[in-house]
């Protein structure tokens, strides 16, 4: 476990390394901040000493004292303040750079990472961990520092005084860094916990909050409720240990402290009584002054042993952010990838095969040639592992054996912004991005005119529906599509490919909830845009089977017939079956 | 924010006691330099060795009953704020889950989840600080003020205004600071839904190369918020210097009092000693004190966005009793049924009138945007008609409570939602009691046998939100969820959207032969899947333009029959 914590303590550094100039003048300012405050009261002292009795106060002296006193208390207020201004922006851009980084990192993770991993825990790791490091590596620098450097500090003024009670406090002191590194260590596996449960709570209030029109549908409210009190319960337990375990500390080493100062009087007090008379006595006055520096000596070590604990906790979650950091990513592309250009549409699928976990095998041995401008239909009954296919193509996946070439070439070989940008793809599940219509038609092509934007939105059919929208092109839709209905979000992702228009298209279910009069016109557009473009589609329409030149027949994953309409009917086999059920009423 | 202290109710002992036994400890504090004075006073002017190792083992004395006490005071807060922050979450999660589909329109779920989850651990921590700390700096600071007069009434008088003015600054600073803390986690809302979006159109975004723009996306939004953050940090990093230098400010003019009054022989060397001592002493506890209370000030933005979810009422205003049964001849009826969403510029729909029989098979056919999903939403009542009325089994729908109404109701929405767990667990939302002989009843019906078994039976695993299953395998079950309640009237949304034509055609086969006859409501594009039903609503632009049987609407209904021959070509050419 220390090592994981070692390790992860390595990696923060290496965020906060970048910011090494503004983390030294943080700790300049720091030590001039805790110089000043360890000498105001020496000067107040002074000040004080001078005020000995009626007729004898020196008033010049006193306020000149007070004038530096002034000057040295608004230094003081200064430096403070820079320092913290400091921290601030040393924290904030730190966690700014972890989640860029994290955000980077989920775009090049592969699909199989993402499709297994639920969303909302992913959202949490980036949003509430980072939130919660954020707070401890805030704590972190500006209690850290200050405790530090005050310790150093009131060191020295002591060793001024007496280096054998400096010598007592010292040995004892540490005692207290222990038992907090003892409670540290046990509640580390606690906040561990603590972290995960959180998580697996962010992840059904995603699931249920999110989906609520669904839970209320079926008014499941109360079991979605008692679900989610089993894991609050949980969070309870694991919480109430955590935050109960690690608030020891602070009242373990307070205790410590008490008995630092204990000692401290004890050892004063017998020197004061065995040196009195003798040509250096050791003082009352010392001795008091000695207290008082023994309290500012272990304060700090109270709250650096608080924020250790702080520091436990931002490091659980930081563990977390750098676990999704760290994560393989997609196989990197080849140094001398090429690029693909020129892309007529030749394809081919050699001898592939692929399943998503290694024992349950799916797509074996399949091959394929594909001319440019042919049609392949993907059919077959509900479930059988047709978007496998697409995942293939576009390569989500890779295949485990074999390889796909386009144009000649293995597409690993190529870069994926090549390969994926020669298809043009309309998913079942519709997806838009927060923002205005225009931007979510022009992701193919940003720089579109508004010629070609208005020409493809009305080849898709989505012209007539934008116009009526408030602000035409320019509505903004909120996440996901907002307010439009599933249709209405289909005819945009079928404008977003009508606009830049690839090489290749694949069309998965792309007109399953577009009526049917719209879709009649859709088809025609997509005819005359598949003319000259080899087109992959999911196909549930017979007219498109029909006119396809390969209809590729699935089953549970696997390719059990190849063949145009008519030799597929002719052979009589699965296909026949399921042309011949479209009429069974 | 302080609405929801109700929720403290049952820790209200642990919420006492913690900073009780936080008082008891700094009571003990304060006892300390009475000791070392009597160290002092006693053992070393006298020369007594003995005296001086009694006292000095007494601060150790107190120094165990201080942590006995601490120890204490820290379980009950932890006790208080953990159980109380479960409590505050199980109540919001039942509110969020009380609200209409209005009112989670508009609030949209990514700021709920948010105030769910990051807003909670917020408050918790605040509520744990305070119990432990709140309490604790005043009751220094005002007990050294206290002492300070007894010393000298005049000089104490810098205490009187010292304060005060320190607690403008601190109260000032916080007040300002709280509505920019609302700010930051405005922002980081943003970038919350960055991230979420990202995740959900992954595929997408890959395929149109979009990565680069996403990460230029999510940097703008995390630059938005670090700028906010930092600007928050400015204005909260002048608390400590503030107060330091006010303190100091006050100290000189303590000490310059006290001179003055040393000189006219009113008080002692000592007592300027000690009115210093005082000063100082304040001092660290408004540090501890401001510190506390830019915590305790994130938590309260915290908490009153969580207040703010409270503060939303569902506006469906539900029935509290069972209405009186009505013998109608109509399973549904809607008259003159209008409905316009919240904030919308336009009706959805226009003055509905139709009535279907028990037992009969409705279907619903339109263009996109039509209103169709509209105008079924309003059978199990997920909005209320903003004009007219819509009866179930004769009796205005608002008239039920509201499960009452749904029990009757099987839906399956356009949008095929499952949840992580077994499938047996999904099929159980439509009535927990059902047995593996009803589940697989409803799974043959909704034609998902055969998914089944290929998936290895009812307890196969679905991951958030089915993401192991295709699209329509996940609209089967969403069929066989719905069917598995046995409902009186079914609604199938077009559910069917995914499935294939065989599928489609034995599935409504299969729900045509259910045993209970339930009235079925078919929204669909596509004719063949209704032509058989009893009647069928043709609607264009929220408003019914046709209503009869295939038959009939062929006849009579332009619009459907352009649907009609569009699908007919397409179909049979």
């Amino acid at each position: 476990m220390a090592k994981i914590q070692k390790g992860t303590i390595s990696k923060v550094w290496q965020y906060i390394r970048r910011y090494r100039l503004l983390l030294i003048l943080s700790v300049l300012f720091a030590g001039a901040t805790v110089a000043m405050t360890l000498y105001l009261p020496i000067l107040i002292g002074r000040a004080i000493d001078l005020i000995v009795a009626p007729g004898h106060v020196d008033f010049p002296g006193i306020r000149s004292l007070l004038l530096k006193i002034g000057i040295i208390a608004g230094c003081t207020g200064l430096t403070q303040w820079l320092m913290n201004m400091l921290n601030n922006r040393i924290t904030y851009h730190v966690i700014r750079d972890v989640r860029q980084e994290a955000f980077g990192k989920l775009q090049i993770l592969p699909l199989s990472y993402l499709d297994a991993h639920p969303s909302g825990s992913i959202v949490s790791r980036i949003i509430a961990d980072v939130d919660q490091f954020a707070d401890g590596l805030l704590m972190g620098f500006t209690q850290l520092f200050t405790g530090v450097v005050t310790i150093l500090g009131t060191l020295l003024f002591m060793l001024s005084i007496s280096w054998k009670i400096t010598l007592a406090v010292v040995v004892l002191t540490p005692l207290s860094l222990f038992i907090a590194r003892f409670i540290a260590r046990r509640t580390y596996n606690m906040f561990r916990m603590q972290s995960q449960v959180r998580g697996e709570q962010t992840a059904l209030i995603d699931e249920m909050i999110g989906n609520q029109k669904v839970v209320q549908a079926f008014s499941h409210q109360a079991e979605s409720l008692a679900q989610f009190d089993e894991i609050n319960n949980r969070l309870e337990t694991c919480s109430l240990q955590a935050t109960f375990f690690s608030s020891i500390t602070n009242p373990s080493t307070r205790f410590v402290n008490s008995v630092v100062y204990a000692s401290v009087a004890l050892t004063g007090a017998l020197m004061c009584i065995s040196t009195a008379g003798t040509a250096t006595p050791f003082t009352v006055g010392q001795l008091s002054c000695f207290l008082s520096y023994a309290n500012q000596y272990t304060k700090p070590f109270n709250e650096i042993s608080g924020v250790i604990t702080e520091l436990q906790n931002a490091l659980a979650c930081a563990a977390r952010i750098f676990e999704l950091i760290e994560e393989m990513p997609q196989i990197p592309e080849p140094e001398d990838a090429a690029v693909l250009e020129h892309v007529e549409g030749n394809l081919s699928i050699q001898d592939v095969s692929f399943s998503y976990v290694p024992d349950r095998r799916l797509i074996e041995h399949l091959n394929l040639n594909v001319q440019p401008g042919q049609r392949i239909a993907i059919v077959g009954p509900t479930g059988c592992g047709k978007t496998t296919v697409i995942n293939l193509l576009m390569r989500f996946y890779d295949v485990d054996k074999g390889a796909i070439c386009v144009e000649g070439k293995d597409i690993r070989n190529v870069t994926r912004h090549s390969l994926r940008s020669s298809y043009g793809m309309v998913l079942q599940e519709t997806w838009l991005k927060a923002g205005t219509i225009r931007e979510n038609i022009c992701m193919g092509k940003p720089d579109a005119t508004d010629t070609e934007l208005i020409q493809a939105a009305k080849a898709a059919h989505a012209h007539s529906f934008i116009q009526r929208l408030p602000q035409g092109y320019d509505t903004v839709i909120g996440e996901d599509g907002g307010s439009l209905s599933q249709g209405q979000k289909q005819l945009l992702c079928i404008a977003r490919v009508m606009l830049c228009l690839p090489p290749m298209l694949i069309l998965d279910e792309a007109t399953s909830s577009i009526d049917t009069r719209t879709e009649l016109k859709i088809q025609e557009a997509f005819s005359r845009m598949m003319q000259g473009r080899t087109s992959f589609i999911v196909a549930h329409r017979l007219s498109t089977i029909r006119e396809a030149d390969v209809i590729l027949v699935m089953k549970d994953g696997h390719i059990i017939e190849q063949g145009n309409h008519d030799t597929l009917l002719a052979k009589g086999g699965f296909y026949a079956n399921l042309y011949n059920s479209q009429f069974a009423r | 924010m302080f609405k929801l202290l109700g929720y403290m109710k049952s820790y209200k002992k642990e919420a006492v006691l913690g900073p009780l036994f936080k008082l008891l400890e700094a009571l003990l504090e304060l006892l300390v330099p009475l000791v070392i004075a009597a160290v002092i006073d006693t053992g070393i002017a006298g020369n007594d060795r003995s005296y001086v190792i009694r006292m000095c083992l007494l601060l150790v004395g107190l120094g165990v009953v201080g942590l006995v006490f601490s120890i204490t005071a820290q379980y009950f807060a932890a006790k208080a704020s953990v159980g109380f922050v479960s409590r505050l979450r199980h109540a919001l999660f039942a509110h969020i889950q009380s609200l209409s589909y209005t009112e989670l329109d508009t609030l949209g779920t990514s700021t709920l989840i948010t105030r769910m989850t990051s807003d909670m651990n917020q408050v918790q921590s605040g509520v744990n600080l305070t119990l432990r700390l709140l309490l604790r700096s005043p009751f220094v600071v005002f007990g050294a003020m206290i002492m300070a007069f007894t010393i000298d009434v005049k000089a104490a008088l810098i205490f009187a205004v010292t304060i005060p003015v320190l607690s403008v600054v601190v109260f000032g600073i916080m007040l300002w600071c709280i509505p920019l803390y609302k700010r930051v986690q405005r922002k980081l809302d943003g970038v919350l839904s960055a991230t979420r979006e990202n995740l959900t159109g992954v595929r997408v975004i890959r395929a149109f190369c979009k990565e680069e723009e996403q990460i230029s996306r999510f940097d703008s939004c995390n630059q938005d918020l670090t700028r906010t953050q930092k600007y928050v940090g400015r204005i909260s990093a002048l608390m400590n210097p503030v107060t330091f230098v006010l303190i100091n400010l006050a100290i000189i003019w303590l000490v310059y009092t006290g001179a003055l009054r040393v000189e006219a022989g009113l008080i002692s060397q000592g007592a300027v000693v000690a009115l210093y001592n005082y000063m100082s002493q304040i001092l660290v506890e408004l540090i501890k004190l401001a510190n506390l209370i830019i915590n305790i000030t994130k938590s309260v933005a915290c908490g009153n966005r969580i207040q703010s979810v409270f503060e939303i009422q569902s506006t469906l205003a539900e029935a509290g009793h069972a209405p009186q049964p009505v013998s109608s001849p109509y399973a549904v009826e809607f008259s003159h049924v209008s409905l316009r969403y919240a904030n919308a510029g336009g009706d959805a729909l226009t003055d509905i009138s139709f009535a279907a029989r028990p037992g009969e098979t409705i279907g619903v056919i339109g263009s996109t945007g039509s209103g169709k999903s509209s105008l079924v939403n309003l059978i199990p009542r997920f909005y209320d008609a903003t004009c007219g009325q819509v009866l179930v089994d004769g009796v205005n729908v608002k008239e039920y409570p509201l499960d009452d109404l749904r029990s009757r109701i099987g839906v399956v929405p356009q949008k095929a939602v499952l949840f992580k767990g077994t499938i047996r667990d999904n099929l159980r939302w439509g009535n927990p009691d059902a047995t593996d002989a009803e589940l697989l009843e409803a799974v043959q019906t909704a034609q998902a046998g055969e998914v089944l078994a290929q998936k290895g039976g009812l307890d196969f695993e679905l991951e958030q939100g089915g993401k192991n299953l295709s699209g329509g395998q996940k609209q089967r079950f969403t069929i066989s969820r719905a069917l598995v309640k046995h409902p009186r009237i079914l609604i199938l949304d077009d559910s069917a959207s995914a499935l294939d034509f065989a599928t489609d055609a034995a599935l409504r086969k299969a729900i045509r032969e259910m045993p209970g006859n339930p009235t079925v409501f078919i929204v669909s594009q596509r004719t063949s899947s209704l032509q058989h039903a009893d009647q069928i609503l043709v609607l264009e632009d929220g408003a019914v333009v046709g209503a009869g049987t295939h038959e009939q609407l062929l006849e009579s209904c332009e619009v459907y029959q352009e649907i009609y021959q569009s699908q007919f070509r397409k179909e049979d050419a």
